[in-house]
């Protein structure tokens, strides 16, 4: 039997109709890799609802360069030059490690000098990281101001971080069994050891100066900022089971209210002979991984004053052989480097060149934790909170 | 004189005379003042001293940029979207007294005109957001059309307020309304921010930052998180109109919070009605935009940028709350006084 539908009926239908919701299907946003936020060629494949964001899917890989790869067809000296490639920002700090993980293969140790030298280019190179991020991070939000005050102190520390190495953001300055002497004295002059350039120490005095002076202000224009606090206070809390069980590092779990920073567990460098605090968080959201980099500069500020007063005499370089020959054996080094925990896995089959070097990178476990922090969150949110993980794409592609 | 001639010429001096300059001067005043609030120097080639004809070389290097429509845009609507929003805000300039006789067209319900023309270019910047085929550029002019909803409603009731207090809807007459302020008998002559409208000034400017979408709410363009929202895809002469637009929909409205809340052309010791107010008049109002501007300026290159809901919440649970007692407060005001 078939049912013709009455005209009346057929009306009364059409009005039932209207209540029918309208459908409203989820739209895929593409974000990046070219995009103002995702700090180089990240790609977020994210599910949207209107504003907010359902699933996140980050893409990556399109900054890979295959250092691990390429480091097993290189000797142990030219590596160095590439992995200050990795993490570009804090270029030094990623090769005390590796330098260190072959020294330790070889049974060396770096002469003191040398060592307090690495700590207080590590530490400058952490502050003029985290002075990136203090600009790059209000930028984000949409405040242009603050990068203007925090890269113009930066310059400062670029320029001493220049004046030792000759360069600025890829300085290739680590020697296994030490430091380069510096340029025009050295090595093939005996007599005369030029390693620190003249004026080093008070220029280095002054800058801190200046960058302490800088975050009192960046602590009145930004973290006191009222709207400042409205885009970042409960925004994006990771909490302290969910940082760890991502593996996230660095300042980003510190704000999680984590206190491990490898600088006091791992003695690579000497800082068991300097004072100095770790910064942490309460919340673990997007405002205390501000506060927490605010308070690392201010301590790395302090650390490099007393590096610098207490540096001893001595020679730059350990008795290394003329041609590196690494013995057989595998060590693990890591330290704590700006964005997080740095390691290399160094194998070795005896040699010249490396058997396999795996490279642990501190942005690459931070961005892991991106799908399940960014679910459910708004679209302006999603910016804040990618910002303030402070990665870089170098960092995790490799 | 002709009717239609009449109207040429008035469209072509309100264009050109004011609007234009206005915004460049406006745009110059931007460059320069986030320069050195950023410890830059900003343009100082242009021109030959201090970078002044920076604006202009910048548009005309805009103008010889390819005028791009993309595949994927609805082309019509694309196209006309610039067009809407440069024209409401060039309707906006027809009703700015300059001086006691210095209007295009002093209109009876001046107010109400504003109000309905300065909500005209919301409309095209959704037609822009729509039309790009994009889907940032489409939450750019979605976006543009929620906060419309959110800062009109608390700006009219702030208008209102004034208007209360001055009983007409003329720009002219609130102007000479506030020359002639009375308080409880005693001729005090100043302007309505001092006698009584302050709450409702500082509602007219947020809600004027809002309908400009400048920081803190400029999330209908948003860079770093639309990419540039419904400007995305613009280029060229186009991308110029909305920028011009811009810059001149802040002169207006600068314009419009001086004449309804600062006296307008008139300022307190001056006699509205000498005739040498015509030529006085256009300066003490530029001078007015000029600080009302620079208050702007200062705000875009502190502040970051608040989200939509922030907006939404801001609008909605303070702002209207506070424009219905404004209301309130200024018609008893008005009956004890």
């Amino acid at each position: 039997m078939t049912t013709r539908l009455d005209p009346t009926v057929a009306m009364h239908l059409s009005d039932a109709a209207v209540s029918v919701e309208l459908e409203t299907p989820e739209m895929t946003l593409n974000i990046g890799p070219q995009h103002p936020s995702t700090h180089g060629v990240l790609r977020l494949v994210a599910k949207v609802d209107g504003e907010r964001v359902d699933s996140v899917e980050p893409v990556i890989g399109y900054m890979h360069r295959g250092y691990e790869k390429l480091a097993e067809v290189r000797t142990y000296a030219q590596i160095t030059a590439l992995i200050n490639r990795i993490d570009w920002v804090s270029g030094f700090c990623n090769e005390v490690p590796f330098v260190i993980a072959v020294e330790r293969l070889m049974g060396i140790e770096a002469p003191e000098r040398a060592q307090y030298i690495r700590l207080i280019l590590a530490e400058m190179t952490r502050i003029s990281s985290h002075l990136l991020f203090m600009s790059s991070y209000p930028l984000e939000l949409g405040a242009p101001t603050p990068l203007m005050y925090a890269l113009r102190e930066r310059e400062h520390v670029m320029d001493l971080i220049e004046g030792v190495t000759g360069g600025r953001f890829h300085p290739n300055f680590n020697r296994v069994g030490g430091v380069k002497p510096a340029a025009g004295g050295g090595s093939s002059t005996k007599k005369v050891v030029q390693d620190l350039p003249s004026g080093f120490f008070d220029g280095t005095r002054r800058a801190m100066d200046r960058v302490d002076l800088v975050c009192d202000e960046l602590d009145t224009l930004v973290t006191g900022n009222e709207l400042f606090r409205a885009r970042t206070v409960g925004v994006g809390i990771i909490p302290p089971d969910k940082a760890l069980a991502y593996g996230v590092s660095g300042p980003n779990l510190r704000a999680s209210g984590v206190g491990f920073d490898l600088r006091k567990h791992e003695h690579i460098l000497p800082y068991d002979d300097i004072e100095f605090e770790i910064p942490v968080g309460r919340n673990g959201d997007c405002f205390d991984r501000f506060v927490v980099r605010l308070q690392e500069i201010r301590q790395a500020t302090r650390i490099v004053r007393q590096a610098v007063d207490r540096i001893p005499a001595g020679p730059l370089q350990a008795k290394v052989p003329r041609i590196l020959k690494v013995p057989q054996g595998q060590c693990y080094v890591r330290a704590e480097n700006p964005k997080g925990e740095m390691g290399y896995f160094v194998v070795s089959e005896g040699g010249r060149i490396p058997y396999r070097v795996k490279i642990r990178s501190a942005s690459f476990s931070n961005l892991s934790i991106l799908p399940w922090i960014l679910a459910g969150q708004l679209i302006p949110d999603l910016v804040a909170i990618m910002g303030s993980l402070d990665f870089v794409l170098g960092d995790v592609d490799r | 004189m002709n009717f239609w001639l009449l109207v040429v010429v008035k469209v072509l001096v309100v264009a050109g005379a004011v609007m234009l300059p206005g915004a460049l001067l406006v745009i110059f005043g931007e460059l320069k003042i986030s320069a050195h609030m950023q410890s830059r120097i900003g343009p100082y080639f242009a021109g030959g001293r201090f970078g002044w004809a920076q604006p202009l070389a910048d548009g005309l290097k805009f103008m010889q940029k390819e005028d791009l429509v993309p595949a994927a845009a609805d082309a019509r609507v694309y196209r006309l979207a610039p067009y809407i929003v440069l024209i409401s805000t060039v309707a906006i300039y027809v009703i700015i007294p300059f001086g006691p006789d210095l209007t295009a067209r002093d209109l009876d319900l001046g107010v109400f005109f504003l109000l309905a023309v300065s909500s005209l270019s919301t409309l095209g910047v959704l037609m822009a957001g729509w039309s790009s085929g994009n889907k940032y550029s489409l939450m750019g002019g979605l976006r543009a059309a929620a906060q419309l909803i959110a800062y009109e409603l608390p700006m009219v009731l702030a208008v209102v307020a004034v208007a209360v207090q001055a009983g007409t809807l003329s720009l002219g007459g609130i102007v000479q309304a506030q020359a002639h302020t009375e308080l409880f008998g005693a001729n005090i002559h100043l302007p309505y921010l001092i006698t009584g409208q302050l709450l409702g000034f500082l509602i007219f400017t947020t809600a004027s930052l809002a309908e400009l979408a400048r920081i803190p709410f400029d999330m209908p363009i948003a860079e770093s998180e639309l990419t540039m929202g419904y400007l995305t895809e613009y280029s060229g002469l186009r991308f110029t109109m909305f920028f011009l637009g811009e810059y001149a929909g802040m002169v207006a409205f600068t314009a419009i919070a001086a004449t309804l809340y600062l006296g307008g052309w008139w300022l307190p010791g001056l006699s509205p009605e000498a005739g040498y107010m015509n030529v006085v008049g256009p300066i003490v109002l530029v001078t007015k935009v000029l600080l009302l501007s620079f208050l702007f300026i200062w705000f875009r290159w502190t502040w970051p940028r608040l989200r939509e809901d922030q907006l939404q919440t801001l609008a909605w649970k303070w702002l209207i709350p506070l424009s219905l007692a404004n209301i309130v407060g200024t018609a008893l005001f008005k009956v004890i006084m």
